[in-house]
């Protein structure tokens, strides 16, 4: 509990230290909103041009991009702080929080909370209304919580890559790029229906880095499409929980790496 | 004892980087490490309430020694107990004890004025209100911050902002304080206020200080006993007179003088410089006492004024260093 008053603190601080700069906090917030929106103007035109996907028309798109974009922004605003790990060891600021008594998790989600990612936040909102507005589907309780199960889900898988990538900086700052390249590209291959993909991606996206289970397996169960790929019907009613686990994992992870920290001081 | 290290050692290892793709790609699958030895069994004991400089040339392992001690860092080997804990083991229980200020870096909000960071800390401390009140207000008085405390950060000069960090790293009332190089960039004045806080601090409040400086005049005016470190060894560990001593025991006479010849030789003695109607000079108190250095001078010339002291630390640091080829 106590820690949940603190990390709300943060927030607050987090945010009065951002508002100094109100100009600046527009424009990134309205820059944000308008790069995601063109990346989803180029899937609008995909589609005019071939009309649908493997099955899934424009509307139903729409639903994969919604979600998968409100998830990450989401991630992008409260794991900053392991976003930009790299810099804090750099410049030696990761002493100083272990010279706090409290967990390196809960001061380095504090560290920092972008809120300018509104803008990509706004924009996924935007489409996922349009979807959930355009697309013949019946609304149930059930399927309105896996729906914003989804979402949490893929935040806190997100959120997962994201800790992994700052617990790397621990060994080796050059292969940043690489993990940069898992969470950008995630992000991409996530807001389309893994259906489109060949057989071995298709495996690394549902067994490796789950990002199939927060997206393509729930939106299936919530259209009430067959799964082309014949995988259990009930995959779509738990995979949510997979990015948790996949955060909860990714954090013990993240501990072995502040062990690393401590013995080698590097 | 508040700090009792005993044969602490630590080895860092530092990957070999070499020119060139393919060294690049090998180094990918079999990295080579270069073995630096930052410290080899140091031991030392520090009592409550004392005030400790830590001094040695850079590399010497004076912050991987404050790293360990701080529960940062785990040694190789050796142990140490600090507040009869073991800093490493357990740290969220360990560092509430302690207090840690780096001169080089800040822990405030650099937008937010400087009382926002202290109402952060007083929850990431878990201070009790009313402890807090109690000691923001001594802290606030003590260190003259009632002018700018509501000013954002990063409008504050370094001095100020100095001011602010030890009293941010004094909130929660530690009963050991570490300050690495707090005087660092500092004006003359600030310097002044910043070591007259820390005596007091020490003095009054009995709070155990260990400071690293590479400003002699930290150390002259505030510690009564000097750890010298080099090369991840313990050099020296005593009171700063018995490190001039253990240098040299030479003292320093400055002479002014109306008029004389400038001709100089007195057994035990030895002209450093001579600048215009001023002889300064060395002298060994085990050869020549001063009264009879004086005496010798006065048949000579006819003095002015006189004034015996100690050589500089600095100058005897460095003879030191020089001496055991650090």
């Amino acid at each position: 509990m106590d820690s949940i008053k603190l990390y709300f603190k943060y927030l607050k601080l987090n945010i009065e230290s951002q508002l100094q700069y109100k100009a600046s906090f527009i424009m990134m917030s309205i820059g944000h909103f308008l790069i995601t929106f063109i990346d989803f103007l180029g899937i609008w035109v995909l589609f005019q041009r071939f009309g649908s996907l493997k099955g899934f028309t424009f509307p139903e798109a729409a639903l994969f991009y919604g979600i998968v974009h409100i998830a990450f922004s989401i991630t992008e605003a409260w794991t900053r702080g392991f976003d930009t790990f790299h810099k804090l060891v750099r410049i030696g600021d990761f002493d100083r929080i272990l010279l706090r008594p409290r967990t390196t998790v809960l001061q380095i989600l504090g560290h920092d909370f972008q809120i300018m990612r509104v803008g990509r936040f706004a924009q996924g909102l935007v489409v996922l209304i349009w979807a959930v507005k355009t697309l013949n589907v019946k609304w149930t309780f059930g399927k309105t919580l896996l729906l914003i199960g989804s979402i949490i889900g893929g935040n806190f898988l997100f959120s997962g890559l994201i800790v992994l990538q700052a617990t790397l900086s621990f060994w080796s700052v050059q292969s940043l790029e690489i993990v940069n390249s898992f969470t950008y590209g995630g992000v991409e291959a996530a807001q389309y229906p893994i259906s489109i993909y060949k057989s071995w991606f298709r495996k690394i996206l549902i067994y490796v880095i789950p990002l199939a289970t927060i997206n393509y397996f729930p939106v299936i169960s919530i259209l009430g499409k067959t799964d082309s790929l014949n995988y259990p019907s009930w995959m779509g009613w738990v995979s949510p929980f997979f990015g948790f686990i996949f955060f909860i994992l990714s954090l013990q992870i993240w501990k072995i790496g502040v062990k690393h920290y401590t013995s080698t001081g590097s | 004892m508040d700090i009792v290290a005993n044969e602490l050692s630590k080895v860092y290892k530092i990957p070999k980087r070499k020119a060139g793709i393919m060294n690049g790609l090998k180094s990918m699958v079999h990295r080579e490490y270069e073995e630096i030895v930052a410290l080899n069994k140091v031991s030392f004991e520090i009592g409550k309430g004392e005030l400790v400089g830590y001094i040695g040339p850079n590399g010497a392992g004076k912050s991987t020694s404050i790293k360990i001690l701080s529960g940062i860092l785990t040694p190789d080997s050796g142990e140490c107990k600090v507040l009869d804990k073991i800093p490493y083991k357990d740290r969220i229980n360990y560092v509430k004890n302690i207090g840690v200020v780096f001169g080089q870096r800040t822990q405030l909000w650099w937008d937010l004025p400087v009382i926002d960071s202290f109402e952060l800390l007083k929850d990431i401390y878990k201070i009790r209100f009313g402890d807090y009140v109690k000691m923001k207000k001594e802290l606030i008085k003590w260190l003259n911050l009632e002018s700018f405390i509501n000013t954002p950060v990063r409008q504050l000069s370094l001095g100020q902002k100095m001011r602010c960090e030890l009293a941010a790293s004094l909130l929660h009332s530690p009963s050991i304080l570490f300050l690495d190089e707090p005087t660092i960039g500092l004006d003359a004045i600030s310097k002044l206020a910043v070591r007259e806080f820390i005596k007091k601090l020490n003095k009054e409040r009995g709070v155990t200080v260990i400071l690293t400086t590479h400003d002699m005049d930290d150390i002259e005016t505030l510690c009564d006993r000097v750890i010298v470190i080099g090369k991840g060894e313990i050099l020296s560990d005593g009171s700063l007179k018995s490190l001039r001593n253990r240098v040299s025991n030479e003292r320093r006479l400055i002479l002014d003088f109306e008029q004389g010849k400038n001709t100089f030789s007195i057994e035990g003695a030895t002209l450093v410089r001579e600048e215009k109607n001023r002889l300064i000079i060395d002298f060994n108190p085990d050869i020549i006492t001063p009264a009879n250095l004086i005496t010798a001078l006065s048949t000579k010339y006819k003095i002015k004024d006189i004034l015996i002291e100690n050589p500089p630390i600095e100058e005897v640091i460095a003879q030191l260093y020089e001496e055991l080829k650090i």
